[in-house]
């Protein structure tokens, strides 16, 4: 089970989290002007990275609210939780596994 | 026989106590201290189980967690049996029941040693090769031949009626395995002031010191312990396994708290499961000692040399008189001269090496112990017991002739092998050491430390891995568990499966219950010996959880019955207990489906019931749907990008039915928005959508539209909601409720405002679900009951009948009203099902409205929400059921849609039905079929509306 800092509450467990899937994926400012290649792409389109990864997480259980986190998807370390909108900090060596 | 292969100096052994136990119904004795095991071989036991596969004799191996062969079924009840439990980890008790698995009719006599007769045609993958043709041979004949000899012991047959408990906690240093290297490091970390939590598997604290015959070895863990039990941080738990370690340190601990009593108390936990979230870990787990691969090496009274030591020193009990030891590490001269010691005959000391030096075989030698070095075994007699052994000098690299060799016991030993499953759990690298013949922890991705033989073995004895050289290749047991031989292995390589992931698999050797323990790395040595490769090169299998079995029980804890979910009940629920309702799940909520009067059947009630909204009034207990409220400058904004519907229009005091899609277009939710104030919304959601929905608001609000003043808050459980629908509905409530107007001109439908009802705040809502005439009333749910039961009393002139789900869901389907979830399955779009009058056309923006102008989302023959009306006005379809344009039914047919809802209407005294149906809007009026288990069924294209189409009722 994960610990997680959440950067509101500080470190919890896993089990007051959610998921969000990846992070940094920004909606269309106008959706209806993009063209349907760039739709599938906000659509559907996600990395699975093995390495290091930007990725969308809730506290749902605890403040509510969403962050972002770099985490190594071969370790499960987190390098960084941040506030939504922060940019995201430079990581580490990528591991490649 | 009693006790015959016992003597006084078993160090843990207390002789004052005896125990009586049964094996197999036959009475034996033991002291307080045994093993199950230990008991049985100081009564002369050795047999004690048959092998899975060939059901060959088996008997006791090892002296812990790594016994491959003695598996027994314990039981207390019909309830308590446990099967598969190893005889060595079983704690002797009063009154132990324990029986031998995998043998009919009994253990000494068992049919099923037959399949040894004809080992030589079950071969590795036998089941694979065989078991292919004819196919449909498949149900009728192997499958439940294979179920009927596959499995190891007999589950127990009632629910289990122990209890288990959970808990979490937290330390700095945790410390896996209580022998000299896990109590020095606890000890270390005690002195420092850490919060220190210690474990082991077994039932006191010590590891291998517990098996050494010295006594400063007892001394200084007596010490040891002593000291160690002043800390106050410091919590030490026995009969606790390691079974799982987990991402950022969190270690999972199973405590056996009463398996070792006679008679728990009831009530009493069973097991308890440790979450243990350790700052830093230590891997004290110690190493496994290696068996040895020869022809014949799985008799009962073939054991591992340090188990020996094990139950001479510890328990006091001699494996045998006259011993055979086959070597290929020190060790086992050491086992040999205890034993000669205790007075065993050492009837040969066969080391495999062939200039084997060291202390233990200079001690050897001065006791003038027959010891023969560069042998191997070429095979051992005996049948229900080892009765002798065959060896043989290897000369220029051949086996030479063999001498046999009179024995009642034979100890092996291949040296040790690092105990690195935890270790390599938690997704740390594992490094092959050639000097040690071992893989030992190297690099690691949790702070975490290996310390002691858990980190690699001290010395320079690497002793031997694989097999020994040998001819006879069919009884060279590698996995004694799985009935896995040399020969298996040899077959699997030359079948072209050369990754030890496929040999595991193919051969099954590793899968069993220990997991490999004793058998994992001999498998690799013969592979690499096989195809003349470094064993780095076979590659290595993942080591997964449990380190050894655990219950199930531990996972579930008190997360049964009643508490196996949580239950969510509505202010009115004791009520509708009262009047004999009947529910039923929906999400975690408890819903009256239907309140029968007397002897009525479902049907008979639901159509009372459906008949009295329509021609006066119903009660409906709508709490359970979800309700925000939307507060802030910018809420109707808010909404607007939300919903597909158009808000900034809505007046205050006014409701809407709003639609909202998922990004992708697909219908997600529906609701009922109300408009308090300009920057107020009391919002519902469906039932099972309102986290969902809740969710999604915030996800949006908090990551994509930050520059929105919006804040949002769950009211579900704030609000108890009273829905009264029928033509009389205004007139039963009307005296009770003051501060609204609620006359038809005043309060049209689609109305919201705020008064009392019955001297209680309240929201009123005109809505209807069922096209009648209808309020949802919103009480605090304090109040629920209370406001119920007046409505209930007022509505009694006037035929008010409570109604549950059953009744709601006819009633909407009369008139078309789709449920999300039930006509939509996350693939529809509004147009899907009928709303895209609901879409604000002129909005710039809304979640969903890009990838609702795709070419495939506005195809016209995508599945469309149509009315069926079967031929037979009484045949009531099966809701699922599979829509053809054909009668012909034969396969392959083209599917064109699917029944969603199916009812019989009491109202319109016929049965109707909702369905999707590709370009179904075109085609009211065909006939089509629907597929049912009968017959394929005529039915009628229609509107998907049945009842008052014109809908004059709502507006009553």
């Amino acid at each position: 089970m994960l610990l997680i800092k959440c950067p509101y509450c500080g470190e919890r467990s896993e089990l007051e989290f959610s998921y969000g899937g990846q992070a940094h994926i920004v909606r269309p400012l106008i959706p209806s002007d993009i063209t349907d290649e760039a739709l599938t792409e906000y659509l559907y389109h996600r990395d699975n990275i093995k390495g290091v990864q930007a990725e969308r997480w809730r506290h749902l259980h605890g403040c509510g609210r969403f962050f972002n986190a770099v985490r190594d998807t071969t370790t499960d370390h987190f390098q960084a939780t941040y506030k939504i909108g922060e940019a995201q900090p430079a990581s580490g060596a990528k591991s490649d596994g | 026989m009693g006790n015959a292969f016992r003597n006084k100096d078993g160090k843990y052994i207390d002789y004052t106590q005896i125990l009586r136990f049964t094996f197999d119904g036959k009475i034996y004795q033991g002291y307080k201290g045994d093993t199950l095991a230990s008991a049985l071989l100081a009564n002369g036991v050795h047999l004690l189980g048959r092998s899975f596969k060939y059901h060959r004799p088996r008997g006791i191996v090892a002296a812990g967690a790594d016994e491959p062969n003695a598996l027994v079924t314990v039981q207390r009840d019909h309830a308590r049996t446990t099967p598969n439990v190893k005889a060595t980890q079983v704690e002797l008790y009063e009154g132990l029941i324990a029986e031998s698995q995998n043998r009919w009719p009994n253990l000494r006599f068992d049919v099923g040693a037959l399949n040894t007769l004809i080992s030589n045609f079950i071969p590795a993958g036998f089941y694979y090769k065989t078991f292919m043709w004819p196919r449909q041979a498949w149900g009728k004949f192997y499958e439940p031949f294979i179920r009927g000899v596959a499995g190891l012991g007999v589950a127990p047959t009632e629910a289990d009626p122990d209890r288990y408990s959970q808990r979490f906690a937290h330390c700095d240093v945790l410390v896996v395995g209580a022998g000299r290297a896990g109590l020095a490091a606890a000890m270390e970390a005690a002195e420092k002031g850490l919060r220190v939590l210690i474990c082991d598997e077994q039932n006191m604290f010590g590891g291998s010191l517990l098996s050494n015959a010295d006594v400063q070895s007892t001394e200084s863990l007596l010490q040891t312990m002593e000291k160690l039990h002043q800390y106050s941080k410091v919590t030490c738990l026995k009969r606790t396994i390691a079974f799982g370690y987990f991402p950022h340190n969190m270690i999972g601990l199973c405590e056996r708290l009463t398996e070792h009593l006679p008679n728990p108390a009831k009530g009493d936990v069973r097991e308890r499961l440790w979450q243990v979230r350790a700052r830093h870990v230590i891997l004290a787990t110690g190493a496994l000692e290696r068996p040895l691969v020869f022809p014949g090496n799985d008799r009962p009274g073939v054991m591992l040399a340090g188990a020996a030591r094990t139950y001479l020193n510890r328990y006091g009990v001699l494996p045998g008189k006259n011993i055979a030891c086959v070597v290929g590490h020190d060790n086992g001269y050491l086992a040999a001269l205890e034993l000669q010691q205790a007075g065993a005959t050492i009837a040969v000391i066969a080391d495999v090496r062939t200039k084997p030096v060291g202390r233990y075989i200079e001690q050897a030698r001065q006791a003038g112990l027959p010891i023969r070095s560069g042998m191997t075994v070429t095979g051992t007699g005996g049948y229900r017991r080892v009765r002798n052994i065959s060896v043989a000098p290897i000369v220029n690299g051949n086996i030479d002739a063999s001498d046999t060799i009179r024995c009642d016991t034979v100890l092996m030993t291949g040296g040790y092998t690092p105990s690195v499953h935890l270790f390599s759990q938690s997704r740390g690298k594992l490094e092959w050491k050639s000097e040690q013949n071992a893989y030992i922890p190297s690099q690691s991705t949790e702070n975490l430390s290996s310390v002691g033989s858990a980190a690699g073995l001290a010395g320079n004895d690497r002793g031997v891995i694989g097999a020994l050289p040998m001819t006879n290749k069919s009884t060279a047991f590698v996995d004694w568990q799985n009935d896995v031989t040399v020969k298996d292995i040899d077959l699997a390589t030359r079948e072209g499966f050369h990754s030890i992931e496929h040999i595991k698999r193919y051969t099954t050797s590793g899968m069993a219950t220990d997991q490999g323990k004793t058998s994992n790395i001999n498998t690799l040595g013969i592979v690499s010996n096989i195809l003349q490769k470094p064993v780095p090169e076979i590659g290595l299998t993942t080591f997964r959880m449990p380190y050894t079995p655990v219950s199930f029980g531990i996972f579930a804890g008190f997360a049964r019955g009643d508490l196996f979910d949580p239950v969510r009940t509505t202010p009115m629920h004791s009520w509708a207990i009262e009047q004999n309702a009947v529910f039923e799940d929906v999400s975690l909520w408890k819903r009256a489906r239907y309140f029968p009067r007397n002897s009525e059947s479902m049907n008979e009630a639901v159509a009372r019931e459906c008949l009295a909204v329509r021609a006066s009034c119903g009660l409906f207990d709508a709490s359970t749907l979800g309700k925000i409220e939307v507060v802030g400058p910018d809420a109707a904004e808010f909404l607007n990008r939300m919903y597909i519907n158009a808000w900034s229009k809505l007046t205050v005091g006014k409701c809407r039915y709003g639609v909202l899609c998922r990004e992708d277009g697909f219908v997600m939710d529906d609701g009922v928005v109300g408009r308090l104030a300009t920057d107020r919304f009391h919002l519902t959601t469906t039932t099972g959508g309102a986290a969902r929905v809740l969710a999604m608001m915030e996800d949006y609000l908090q990551t994509e539209w930050q520059d929105l003043q919006v804040w949002l808050t769950s009211t579900t459980e704030q609000w108890a909601v009273i829905a009264v629908q029928g033509p009389r509905a205004r007139d039963i409530i009307a005296p009770l409720i003051s501060g609204i107007d609620i006359s038809a001109h005043a309060f049209p439908h689609m109305s919201i405002g705020e008064g009392t009802i019955h001297g209680i705040t309240m929201r009123l809502m005109r809505v209807s679900f069922t096209g009648e005439l209808g309020y949802e009333i919103n009480v605090p749910a304090d109040h629920g009951r209370a406001i119920w039961e007046a409505i209930y009393e007022a509505g009694q002139a006037h035929g008010i009948t409570p109604y549950g789900t059953e009744a709601m869901h006819v009633l909407r389907a009369e008139k078309g009203y789709v449920i999300i979830g039930q006509e939509t399955d996350g693939t529809a779009t509004p147009d899907d099902v009928g709303l895209s009058w609901a879409i604000g056309k002129a909005k710039p923006d809304y979640v969903g409205k890009r990838a609702l102008i795709r070419q495939a989302m506005q195809a016209p023959t995508r599945k469309q929400l149509v009315g069926l009306l079967t031929l037979d006005d009484q045949v009531v379809l099966e809701e699922g059921a599979q829509i053809c344009a054909t009668a012909a039914n034969t396969p392959p047919m083209q599917l064109i849609g699917h029944v969603t809802s199916s009812y019989y209407s009491a109202t319109l005294g016929r049965s109707i039905a909702l369905a999707m149906v590709a370009g179904g809007r075109t085609c009211y009026g065909k006939t089509l079929y629907v597929l049912m288990p009968s017959a394929a069924i005529p039915v009628t294209l229609t509107a998907p509306v049945f009842y008052d189409e014109k809908g004059e009722q709502v507006n009553g």
